[in-house]
């Protein structure tokens, strides 16, 4: 295989892939190799991934040795994942992208990631992040940023930049993220990928280093929306490590994709527009696009309505209260006596010194500030009027969100309100940042499922718009099926998918295609 | 200050924390097993260190057992009950926050009967009862205290850390008056009861099992408000229960009665001088930042369940201690000698064995309680109630004599096997074959045969000689009162 021929391989999506392997044309270990290639070549670059998989070439061998020997194998059998390194790995360092767990090799595999091992997919490495995912840039990893592929100037979004830009730069198919406020949604908006954030429940969280426990969820990031269901096939259902897993028999979400792509799925299809998401912070061009979007699904007969949604405009204020909250608990554990980073005051001290020592060494501003935060919240004389309120708050989200779901099918709204933004642009203003998440924060809340796809170019700046979808809690498959539909009536009018028109990489080989939308 | 001036002047009020670790065979929120007594750190899972990633999952058996001791206690149970964070830094506490339970407790609202060593009963208000996890044990190593301060450095062992607990909180217990040192212990000693009853702890003071931290407060007599309370640590035997909560209510009194103002703190006790001492200052706003436990979703146990452990509930100790009076025909000394020594079960379980309730309670508080006593363990941990009423009715059979029992008892204790296996191996079987005996008598005879002329001429105690001897003869393995018989036939001759 010649090296162009290699590097075609690596855009393909998943799902042409595992047929491929499947028809033995391609061997895993070729894949695999392809893909390595891509992350030598460009990722000097992107810097999406702080770890890479020295075991990948052997995992692939030996589900090609499998293949042949005629075993019943997976549908993503032999297929590289990236992994986001907020999720625990044996055999690989699991940091968060924090120096206070640098280095830290976890003795368990996060139970997603155990099922991508158990299906055989080959785990091509760690991808970066906001320091314990607390961001919407990954400019708080500690381990330095990730680049747009669209724009190397430009943030991937966050808090898993490293996952959308990995898929996006053709370094992995796909890839796992973790989606607190929308971690997994906002890049793939802001990188013209797919991202897909489960029903709270749907996904264990055992193994995932926890932000906030209630709001934390597991899932797939791709380029189509048909693998992002391949995967979260793979990842999701029960899982008794985790009480919060839903006990639920869920369908084949890759079913659910297939049917968007064949069938009339969009007509007589309840969209509801809400309100409260659109306006004023929303770029222009995104703005555009996503009406162009409505008018697209108008015209394939689905039915527009506008649904309210009164106190999303409460949803960050609130979430800025309950996911401090948790993550200054959850990240109490980080004091040096058990694991990673232990910093010992200059002439020793007390066990409280080298706890104090050692946290300020070895967190991050933005850690410290939410820690500060949620621990604020949770004091005595406070707990009312911080995390008591925006427990109420929750609770009337929730609210909207079932009196919405009665007038619609899916609920829409741009995935992010603006297209990527340039490093350090918002690094000072944290709550410029915080309001990136606008739009994806509500479904955390709710713990509904929410989609996020490509729906084009904003004109302003040549960068990727992204459409979200929700959808009410357990019907994540609804999702894929209208994520498909939409994603064909798109590519239909692109002519191909949107990550054609990405410039080429320094360190690549393969040219984009020229065009414009 | 004088305990008796210190009532004149002052009315204690108290309250208990106690601490009940449940012998599940796994931890509260894991797999790792809940065992005593391993080496360290090697009883652990990835949830006990609160290693990234790790979740917890409720022990299912854990809220059984913490359903039956809240019914127990008369508590109601919560339709719904949730688990909160109580978040501290501590290096035995590997999350840095306690999984507790904080507004939603599983019970609530009950009462315990106490009864009191002359027999009166006393009610004790129950707040409630929450499940948590135990924390680690922290060793500090140099120092002369033991404790933090003054230590070079200190070990952690995680063994402990996520054991079940469930956590008895009283509400202001008030009118013990001068009886609040001896209700402090029997409070402790009746939860003691009630957990061994049910079967869900092993209840031993001495391993941690059971803690207790006593609560005690002074206020004038007729003054509604209460005074400001201290709260002893760990006072981890009955009788320190006692100890401390006189020593509290005598110190407390001698700084009010001083003009003084007590400190709202925790206080150490210190066994050896029968003190307590300041511990840090505690204050009710205290702030442990509680917050709904996320990680965990709410315990909802079904009607159905309730009421099926309920429905299995033991007698309360209260009214199986009437009931066994009453049946067993003790006086009021005899019981109260039985309660406390301790010895109650066991002697009900001899008498479920087939005893006689004065043989069982003759052997367990005499000869049982005497080696237990010399060997300073527990009569319990010696020896099984259904080896004492097997020993019991083989005196009563007359196969052994109450010498040879005592022999029987020690090799039972010993390990050597059930009574009728030690008799057998030993052969200790009182000898009651007539021509044995009779050989031994006539051998008796022949070295003092004054003997027989002398009970022939009304003086029947000189056959004591004889008896004597035969039973020296024969190693003590004779019927001393069948010899008696054969020794008169003898002489009727």
């Amino acid at each position: 295989m010649t090296d162009s021929a290699r590097e075609e391989l690596t855009r393909l999506p998943a799902a042409d892939l595992a047929d491929l392997l499947r028809s033995k044309e391609v061997s895993s270990v070729e894949v695999t190799r392809a893909h390595l290639d891509r992350i030598a070549a460009v990722d000097g670059d992107v810097h999406a991934f702080l770890h890479v998989s020295d075991a990948a070439l052997a995992t692939a061998a030996k589900v090609d040795a499998a293949r042949i020997d005629g075993a019943d194998l997976s549908p993503l059998a032999g297929v590289p994942v990236a992994i986001k390194d907020v999720l625990c790995t044996t055999d690989m360092p699991s940091t968060a992208a924090s120096r206070i767990l640098e280095g830290w090799i976890p003795p368990y595999d996060a139970t997603v990631v155990r099922r991508l091992r158990d299906a055989d997919l080959v785990p091509l490495g760690k991808t970066n992040m906001d320091e314990f995912a607390m961001g919407s840039s990954t400019e708080h990893s500690a381990f330095g940023v990730t680049r747009n592929p669209w724009d190397l100037e430009r943030i991937p979004g966050g808090s898993g930049g490293g996952s959308a830009a990995a898929v996006a730069a053709f370094e992995a198919p796909v890839a796992l993220g973790s989606d607190t406020g929308g971690s997994i949604r906002q890049p793939a908006a802001v990188t013209g990928t797919v991202g897909f954030k489960p029903t709270y429940g749907g996904v264990s969280r055992f193994g995932v280093i926890a932000l906030a426990s209630s709001l934390d969820q597991v899932g797939p990031v791709a380029r189509t929306v048909l693998d992002a269901a391949l995967v979260h096939d793979v990842i999701g259902g029960h899982d008794p490590h985790d009480s919060t897993s839903l006990p639920d028999a869920w369908p084949s979400f890759a079913d659910a994709a297939r049917a968007g792509r064949t069938g009339e799925t969009l007509r007589g299809l309840r969209v509801g527009v809400i309100r409260e998401l659109d306006g004023e912070g929303f770029q222009a061009g995104v703005r555009t696009r996503f009406s162009e979007a409505l008018d697209l699904l108008a015209r394939a007969g689905a039915e527009i309505v506008e649904v309210s949604a009164p106190h999303f405009e409460y949803a960050i204020a609130a979430y800025y209260l309950i996911l401090p909250a948790e993550a200054s608990s959850n990240l109490a554990k980080y004091d040096s006596v058990r694991f990673g980073l232990r910093v010992t005051p200059p002439g020793g001290g007390t066990v409280e010194d080298v706890m104090a020592a050692t946290r300020e060494a070895g967190f991050g501003d933005e850690v410290k500030r939410r820690i500060i935060l949620g621990t604020y919240a949770l004091s005595a004389g406070y707990y009312d009027a911080y995390y008591g309120s925006a427990q109420k708050v929750r609770t009337l989200i929730q609210r909207d969100f079932t009196a919405a779901f009665e007038a619609a099918d899916v609920l829409v709204s741009p995935a992010a309100p603006t297209t990527a933004f340039r490093f350090g642009e918002k690094l000072d203003d944290p709550l410029a940042m915080y309001l990136n998440d606008v739009t994806t924060i509500p479904a955390n809340l709710a713990g509904v499922p929410g989609l996020a796809l490509p729906i084009g170019l904003a004109p302003e700046d040549g960068l990727p718009v992204g459409l979200q979808l929700m959808a009410p809690a357990r019907a994540d498959a609804r999702l894929y099926t209208v994520g498909a539909a939409i994603e064909q009536l798109l590519e239909d009018v692109w002519g191909g998918p949107l990550l054609a028109k990405a410039p080429a990489l320094p360190g690549g080989m393969l040219a984009a295609e020229e065009g414009a939308l | 200050m004088d305990f008796d001036r210190a009532l004149e002047l002052f009315e204690p009020v108290l309250g208990f924390e106690v601490h009940v670790e449940l012998s599940t065979r796994t931890k509260m929120f894991l797999e790792a097993p809940n065992v005593f007594g391993a080496e360290p750190n090697t009883a652990i899972a990835p949830v006990d260190v609160g290693l990234p990633g790790s979740l917890p999952v409720v022990n299912e058996q854990a809220v059984r057992y913490s359903i039956s001791l809240g019914l127990a206690l008369g508590c109601s149970i919560a339709e719904s009950s949730r688990f909160a964070r109580k978040n501290y830094f501590y290096p035995d506490l590997a999350k840095n926050y306690q999984i507790s339970q904080y507004d939603e407790p599983i019970a609530f609202d009950g009462e315990v009967e106490v009864e009191l060593e002359d027999g009166r009963l006393f009610t004790v208000p129950i707040e409630r009862a929450h499940m948590e996890e135990d924390a680690g044990k922290l060793t500090h190593v140099g120092g002369a205290t033991g404790r933090i301060h003054g230590a070079e450095f200190s070990l952690v062992d995680y063994n402990r850390a996520g054991v079940p607990l469930v956590e008895i909180v009283t509400r202001p217990i008030v009118g013990a008056g001068r009886d609040a040192p001896e209700l402090a212990r029997a409070y402790v000693a009746t939860i003691r009861d009630i957990v061994r009853a049910l079967g869900v702890s092993e209840a031993r003071m001495e391993r941690g099992n059971l803690r207790c931290d006593a609560n005690v407060s002074l206020r004038p007599h007729g003054q509604r408000e209460l005074g400001t309370r201290t709260e002893t640590k760990n006072v981890n035997s009955f009788r320190s229960v006692e100890r401390a909560v006189r020593y509290e209510i005598q110190r407390q009194a001698a700084i009010l009665a001083d003009g003084g103002t007590i400190v709202q703190e925790t206080r150490h006790w210190h066994e050896d001088t029968g003190t307590t001492s300041p511990g840090r200052p505690k204050s009710d706003a205290d702030d442990y930042r509680y917050f709904p436990e996320p990680d965990l979703v709410p315990v909802v146990p079904s009607r159905a369940l309730v009421e099926e452990l309920r429905a299995a509930l033991p007698e309360a100790p209260a009214a199986m201690r009437r009931r066994l009076k009453a049946e067993w025909g003790f006086t009021d000394a005899e019981f109260r000698d039985v309660v406390n020594a301790g010895l109650l079960s066991e002697i009900a379980e001899t008498v479920r064995e087939g005893a006689a309730p004065f043989q069982a309670r003759k052997w367990w508080t005499g000869e049982i309680a005497r080696i237990a006593n010399a060997r300073e363990v527990e009569p319990g941990s010696l020896v099984a109630p259904q080896h004492v009423s097997e020993l019991i009715a083989l005196v009563e059979s007359g196969e052994l004599t109450d010498r040879l029992a005592r022999q029987v008892l020690e090799a039972v204790i010993d390990g050597e096997g059930a009574p009728h296996e030690v008799v057998e191996s030993r052969g200790l079987a009182v000898v009651s074959d007539d021509g044995a005996l009779l050989a031994a008598i006539d051998e008796a005879l022949a070295a003092q045969p004054d003997v027989l002329d002398k009970i022939r001429d009304g003086k029947v105690q000189a056959a004591g000689a004889i008896i004597g001897a035969v039973m020296k003869a024969m190693g003590g393995s004779a019927d001393a009162a069948r010899v008696r018989e054969l020794v008169l036939e003898r002489a009727r001759g």
